[in-house]
């Protein structure tokens, strides 16, 4: 069984990543498309850590039977892995936006000096 | 708190357009790959009233959208690449707040919103008794057809909706507006980015805008397709919760004032 420290760090350090990403949304620094990400990864770790017995039982599973919390790290490392996959999504399709806003204002830019 | 006239009520259609007479007044016209039908939306809100100036805002299409636009006679702004619907209908209220209109209706470019009801959304405007007029599908008028999933989503945000802004909504998605003056600089200031209807409805209502529903009756669109699909709906239904949610909790400027950028 995971040792209750373990459950309630674990449990508070979610919890305090969920206020956070609310904080951010609300203050405008983060907007709900790329938040939900987040707000997925915190819920999920606050129900594991705090569901000890459905740790045991997902730890069961994948035959970790000496330290089930390792489980949450898993779970942890996972989410950030689709987050940062993620990310690199949104940077190519920017990538490209910035190369064709680019293009345009040069465009724009070349027909105003013929202009004059 | 009546929300929704009853249509025996309303104004007289010419007494609308009488009234719009001395209004500078525009039609945004947000068009993604419509080339098939903006055309005919534009020629419709011209046959209904020439005065009305139309800016189609041409959200990175892949066919000849903006030249159909364009050869209608109607402004024509062109996004560099795809915004959603959200980025393309703000662009159009920036353009009706810099150059100064009165009045601005959104009419989809798909044709789905019949511009000769425009006068119905326009009557609480000119009457000066809202500052947003929705066009609902199912505050009466008309027979909607639609699949049962999206029929259970749109009661849903109907009901969060009516919740948050103390006010009976019926239709929070639809995109078949107008607004004056103080609506025009609120969305040229802020406008909510994916999925923005739902979102934008409650921010006017936070902003102490008066809003209004009016019954109309919705066309099957005559080109292009809906933007939502099955699994893009699950994204949006958790997506605008979240963002109605969150906003409950955010201060707003009130009353809004308009004359800043």
């Amino acid at each position: 069984m995971t040792p209750w420290a373990v459950s309630i760090t674990a449990a508070v350090a979610s919890f305090v990543l969920l206020l956070v990403v609310f904080e951010l949304i609300r203050s405008r620094r983060l907007r709900e498309r790329y938040a939900l990400l987040w707000l997925l990864t915190g819920g999920v770790l606050f129900a594991l850590s705090l569901w000890r017995g459905g740790l045991n039982t997902i730890a069961g599973w994948f035959g970790v039977t000496t330290y089930p919390p390792a489980i949450l790290g898993a779970v942890g490392a996972l989410f950030i892995l689709v987050v940062l996959l993620h990310y690199s999504t949104v940077i190519s399709r920017l990538s490209d936006q910035n190369t064709i806003l680019a293009q345009r204002l040069g465009l724009l830019e070349q027909e105003l000096r013929e202009g004059r | 708190m009546a929300e929704v006239t009853a249509a025996p009520a309303r104004a007289p259609e010419h007494d609308v357009l009488a009234r719009l007479a001395d209004l500078k007044r525009l039609a945004i016209v947000p068009a993604f790959n419509e080339e098939e039908s903006v055309g005919r939306v534009i020629d419709e809100i011209r046959a209904l009233d020439p005065g009305f100036d139309v800016v189609v805002v041409d959200d990175g299409s892949a066919d000849r959208t903006a030249g159909v636009a364009g050869g209608r006679g109607a402004y024509v702004i062109r996004l560099p690449f795809n915004l959603g619907i959200g980025g393309a209908v703000q662009t159009g209220y920036r353009f009706a707040f810099e150059r100064g209109y009165d009045i601005a209706v959104q009419v989809d470019g798909d044709g789905q919103h019949d511009p000769a009801q425009l006068p119905l959304i326009l009557g609480p405007v000119l009457g000066d008794d809202a500052d947003l007029v929705v066009g609902s599908r199912f505050a009466g008028e008309g027979a909607y057809r639609s699949t049962v999933a999206r029929r259970i989503g749109i009661r849903i945000f109907a009901g969060v909706v009516s919740a948050v802004v103390r006010q009976r909504v019926t239709d929070t998605t639809s995109g078949f507006r107008a607004v004056n003056r103080k609506g025009i600089a609120l969305f040229a200031a802020d406008y909510p980015h994916d999925y923005p209807e739902v979102e934008a409805t409650v921010m006017c209502v936070k902003h102490r805008l008066r809003l209004q529903e009016v019954p109309v009756a919705m066309r099957e669109r005559s080109g292009g397709r809906s933007s939502i699909t099955a699994l893009r709906s699950i994204y949006y239904m958790t997506k605008v919760l979240l963002a109605i949610f969150v906003g409950m909790f955010r201060r707003y400027a009130v009353p809004f004032e308009e004359e800043h950028t």
